[in-house]
Parts: structure tokens; sequence; C-alpha cells
């Protein structure tokens, strides 16, 4: 851990060089907003999964949301992003409404998948949201691909696909980069793999688990270019965000960056006591909140006040609330739900 | 009609298809430059370049995998496995996501995808290049199965499968690139789940696929030859499976041996079998008889891969059983 936070240091402060314009600082409140709301919308989800309304697993991405809003903020409307089965908050950045993402949680008819796809599997596909996937690496090939399908229609889109450091140890992942590194030689792969490093992969610590220290070496294996940088200011990932986009959408050459990153929460709601690692290492990382990150820079440039965090707040409590209460009183599926999607 | 090789009308079905449409590509191991290891695509890379024909690395997951996203995309890929002893690799992107992302996602997405390539045993290929895989596939649902035993088949399924919107896998068999027959022309396609009558008989019903079809028939003109007149049932299709041709038949019969290739224990006899016995139980006058490749690794020795594979006095001595003749 001690080694992750000077690397953070080091990262923040080359991060931070690039600066934020003023402009730039007030859009960022609606991000701030939007991170606050997924918070928010995290916390309900896991007291709704001890009230037993939701069933299955539940990852929360408490603690990672200054990556999903950096990220997404430069996104273009028509680009398109795939992720993992911690989903939640890159859905709501995307700006899917709570009520559907908490009713897809709930398994009702009314959710972003019908009630078909659940916490794992939320898709928003007319926002470029091409999906939550459960398997762990499995949807990184998806995304190459489809980051290929994209430059072969023309125009450029780009694809992000966010994956977490456990997937690096996966076939699949690197099956995936070495054809992007093939099909970026030709300009036909504009992709950014973007790794949400939050130091475990379940309960294995990263050094655990990968032969190099280094994660993102990995993709220079594969002539991807990349690089390392905090993922906990939101400010400094969003123009890392915007550099790193416009640099894939010109070239149409993937392109990958380590996030380093921490998960507040457990890796799933079922892991309660969190044996693999201590308290005071969950503490001491949320010392590093990045909503509070975000809110200490716009506190200090005059973007927010009290009454503003004030407000933020209270309109995500009001929108999560809603948002339960749309799920609690959306239909279950309809029976004849059972079987259809299943071919077209 | 033109006299096509079983190869050649897959390939002009490719050419046909991507001259239409631009969505459709290909993908796979030495389809390019090589031209194919059966010479499936060959000079199609010459013929649309490396945008449309990419030779992929040996990768299957990866590439299976990114075929897939194309196809969320509105691509066509039509992605060429070797051999589908290959496409093991690829299970968990073929089960976990080609057949499942429609319905996870609440049908926010196609998935046109063709995976194509060789299936079943060859001659001395040995355990990890003899096998075949359609009851691992037939059993998924979100994915279709079929399995041309003509030429004309090749064609007419492997445009249905391209223009379709669901992930198809397209098993061929090695045996059968080189036979030649009758293919209608034009835009000549065969529906999914269609199974036809190949010979027509009252005695018993044999229902085949693929390569046993062709088992299947001599054996029946063996039976003949006896005065016992089968029928032959050519499924084409495992999933969709046209089960009511098959109970037509066997209502008419009133005794069934169903075939394969592979291994015999959960295979697709099995399946067919079991329709068979829920939907024409008071029909039949014998039980049903399996007539299945041994349930061992495919053995290197060509006396020992003879015993392990079905032939035709396998399949008499099945119809026979059904008949209570020897």
């Amino acid at each position: 851990m001690a080694e992750t936070s000077r690397a953070q240091g080091r990262a923040s402060q080359s991060a931070t060089r690039d600066g934020a314009a003023p402009a730039e600082l007030r859009d960022a409140a609606r991000w701030y907003a939007g991170m606050v709301l997924a918070r928010r919308f995290e916390d309900e989800a896991e007291r709704a999964f001890r009230r037993g309304k939701i069933g299955g697993y539940l990852h929360v991405y408490t603690g990672q949301e200054a990556v999903a809003a950096g990220w997404l903020a430069e996104l273009r409307p028509d680009d398109i992003f795939f992720t993992a089965y911690r989903d939640h908050a890159h859905a709501l950045l995307r700006g899917s409404p709570p009520g559907p993402v908490m009713a897809e949680l709930f398994g009702k008819a009314t959710g972003v998948a019908k009630g078909k796809g659940g916490s794992m599997h939320l898709f928003d596909v007319p926002r470029g949201f091409f999906g939550g996937y459960g398997i762990v690496g499995g949807h990184i090939p998806l995304a190459t691909g489809a980051a290929y399908a994209l430059r072969y229609q023309g125009g450029d889109r780009v694809c992000l696909c966010f994956l977490g450091d456990g997937a690096m140890n996966n076939g699949a992942f690197h099956e995936a980069l070495n054809l992007a590194g093939v099909w970026g030689r030709d300009g036909l792969c504009p992709i950014i793999y973007i790794v949400e490093n939050n130091q475990y992969g379940m309960g294995t610590p990263v050094a655990r688990a990968s032969a190099v220290g280094d994660l993102g070496s990995r993709f220079s294996s594969y002539a991807v270019d990349y690089e390392r940088a905090d993922g906990m200011d939101f400010t400094a990932v969003r123009a890392l965000a915007r550099r790193a986009i416009e640099r894939v959408r010109t070239s149409g050459h993937p392109y990958a960056v380590e996030m380093l990153t921490y998960r507040f929460a457990g890796h799933g709601a079922a892991d309660l006591f969190q044996p693999y690692r201590s308290k005071d290492e969950v503490q001491q990382a949320r010392g590093r909140d990045p909503i509070a990150i975000l809110e200490r820079q716009l506190r200090g440039a005059g973007v927010l006040s009290d009454a503003d965090v004030a407000r933020i707040h209270e309109e995500a409590e009001r929108a999560v609330a809603e948002a339960v209460r749309f799920a609690e009183e959306s239909p279950e599926p309809e029976p004849a739900e059972l079987e259809t999607d299943i071919y077209g | 009609m033109a006299e096509l090789t079983y190869r050649d009308a897959l390939r002009t079905t490719l050419i046909e298809e991507m001259d239409r449409d631009r969505a459709v590509v290909l993908m796979g191991e030495d389809i390019g430059l090589y031209q194919g290891t059966f010479r499936v695509t060959a000079d199609l890379l010459d013929r649309y370049g490396p945008t449309r024909v990419m030779d992929t690395p040996i990768s299957e997951l990866g590439f299976i995998g990114a075929a897939i996203g194309m196809a969320m995309l509105g691509l066509r890929p039509v992605v060429e496995v070797m051999t589908w002893n290959f496409a093991l690799l690829a299970l968990d992107q073929i089960v976990n996501n080609a057949a499942k992302v429609r319905y996870f996602s609440g049908g926010q997405v196609d998935v046109p995808l063709v995976i194509r390539g060789p299936n079943g045993a060859g001659v001395q290929l040995s355990a990890q290049h003899s096998q075949s895989l359609e009851a691992l596939f037939g059993h998924v649902p979100g994915l279709q199965v079929v399995a041309p035993a003509t030429p004309a088949e090749a064609k007419g399924l492997l445009r249905t499968a391209i223009r379709g919107s669901n992930p198809v896998i397209f098993l061929e068999n090695a045996a059968l690139y080189g036979m030649k027959g009758e293919v209608p022309d034009g835009d000549f396609a065969l529906p999914f789940g269609l199974a036809e009558v190949a010979r027509q008989g009252d005695d018993a019903t044999i229902v085949a696929y693929s390569r046993m079809l062709h088992v299947a028939l001599t054996a029946a003109d063996r039976l003949a030859a006896e005065g016992i007149r089968a029928e032959v049932v050519n499924l084409r299709s495992l999933r969709p499976l046209d089960m009511e041709t098959v109970v037509a038949s066997v209502r008419r019969t009133h005794r069934a041996v169903v075939v394969q290739e592979q291994w015999r224990p959960f295979g697709a006899a099995a399946e067919i079998a079991a329709s068979i016995y829920e939907h024409a139980f008071d029909d039949l006058d014998a039980p049903v008889e399996r007539v299945t490749g041994a349930d061992v690794p495919m053995p290197y020795a060509r006396n020992l891969e003879l015993l392990a594979v079905p032939h035709e006095e396998d399949i008499v001595r099945a119809v026979k059983q059904t008949l209570y003749k020897r």
C-alpha cells in the first residue's frame, strides 16, 4: 500500500500540472453532483440488498467514482463504452436515469435490461453503454472488436473499455490487447483500456496475483502506449481523458491507462469482514475520497458554496429515494418475458 | 443449377454476401495470405482487402470475442475456426457472451455472427483434432447450430446464417469439402429448423445430419437390397431442431434409429430419441436405437480409429434391431 500511495502521489503531481480552466471547473460541478448521486445510489443499493430487495451479487463502486466520471465527462454522446460488473456508476454517470437502474437491481420489468440482467449486466445501448459483464476479462475482446467496427464503419467514434486490475491476468485481456496492437498499426482500433486498479482482485492484492509490479507495462508488450495516473482526482482524470480520447480519435491507435484507485467497500455485498486488508488501510484510503477531493477544488475555486453542496446532496438523496420507490413499485417482468430476447 | 463442391458452395456464398453487404467481414487463422486451411476463403483477401478479410493471430478467445463485439455494433462477421476443436479456447466467449448478451441486455443488441469450420473426425488426426462438438453448442440457448450435409445445404444454410441476427454455430465437415452436388442459383437460402426427408421408406426412420447423412443413405441402400425400406431424415439444423418432420416419419414407420458421430452420453441422439419418446411413444413398435461414436478419446491408429466412428453396418444392424431381425 505504501508503494501505491507514493505512486499515487507522483501521478497526482504530474496530473495536476495539466491544470484546469475555470469554465471546466464550473462544468465539473455537474460531475461532482453525478459522483455524489452515484455514491448515494450505492449506499442505498447496499441497504436494499440487506433488506432482501436485491438478489444475487452486488458490487458497489464506492471510492472509484472519479475514474468513471473523469472519463465519461470527456466521452462524446456517440462514443461507446464497455465495463465489467461494477457498473452502476458508469450507467448513472452516462445519464441512465437512476429509477430504471435501481429497478434492474430489483429485478423489475422497468429495469434498464427489463430485469433480465441484474446488477452485473446494466446496458443502455442508446447512450452508447454496451454493457456490464460478469466474467472477469470476458468483455475486453468484445470492446476491442467493437472499436474495430467503429472505425470500419467510418467516422471518428471511440470506445472505452473499463476493466479491473484482476482482469489483466486473464487470457482474454492478453489476446484482446494483441489484436488491438495489430489492428492499431493500421489505425483501426480506436479504444482506450482503462484499468481501474483498486489494489485487489476480489480479496487478492495485486502483488500476489501479478508477476510484475507495474501492471501497465503489460500494454507495452502489445505495442499499446500507456500511462499510469491517480484515479482519485476527477480533474486530473478528466484532463488525462481529454488528451487520450483526442489522441485515439485522431489516430485510431489503441491507448491504455492505469488509474490508481481504491474500493472503499468490500468486493461484493457478501464481503463483510474483508480479512485481506486492515481497517486502518481502508481508513487511510478514505482520506483521499474522490468526492471530497473534487469538492475541495470546487469550493476553493469558488464554484461551489456550502449551499450548493448541501443542495447537491439533497438532490441526490431525493433522486435515489425516488429511484428506490420507482423500483419497489415497478412490476416484476411478465412470465412471458422468460422466453423472449433469446433469438432475434 | 450449377454443380459445385461443398467448398465452392461455401466460398461463392461468402462472395455473394460480401458483394451484397459491406457489413460482412471475414476473420480467422490463415484465411487470407494462406488462402484458408481448406481453401474455403481462397482468393478472398485479394478481392476484398485486409480490412474485410482479416488474418488473425492464433487467438481464438480473442478473435471470436472481438467478432462478437463487431456483431453487436452491426457488422456481420463470419469467423473461420480452423477446426471446431480450437473453438474450445473461445467457449466462454461463445457461451457467456455471444449466446446470452441479447438476453441479459433485455434485447438491446443483435449478434449477427457466424462461426464456421470443420467439425468431427478426420483421418488419423487423433484425440485433440477429431471431436464432434454439436451437443456442446446445441445445449446452449441463444445459439443456432446447423450442420449442412451437401453443397446445396452448405450454400443455403450459410446464406441464412449470414443474413440472420443470431450467433450461428456452422458445422462443416472436412470429408465433405470435395463433395460435388447441384446447387440452386441466385439467392437460394434454406431456413433453419427445417429437416428434409432425404429418402423415403416405410419400415424404419433413420435420423442423421452432416457426414452421417451419407453413411445413413448408404446403409439404406444396403437395407433396400434386403427388402427393408428405410426412410432417412436429414436434420440440417440441430438448434432449432425440426422434430415435427422426425415425428411425422416415425409415426409412419414406427421405428427409429438416430445416428451421431460424437460420443454417446448426453449426445444429440439422446436428445432426439427422448423427443421421439415424448411425442410418438404410442406409435413406436421398438425402442429407439442410437448409433454413435465410441465413448473414447479418438485414437491415432487407423484400425482403432475405424472402430471409434459409426459405419453403415452399424446403422444396418440398428435398423434390423428395431425390426427384431438379425
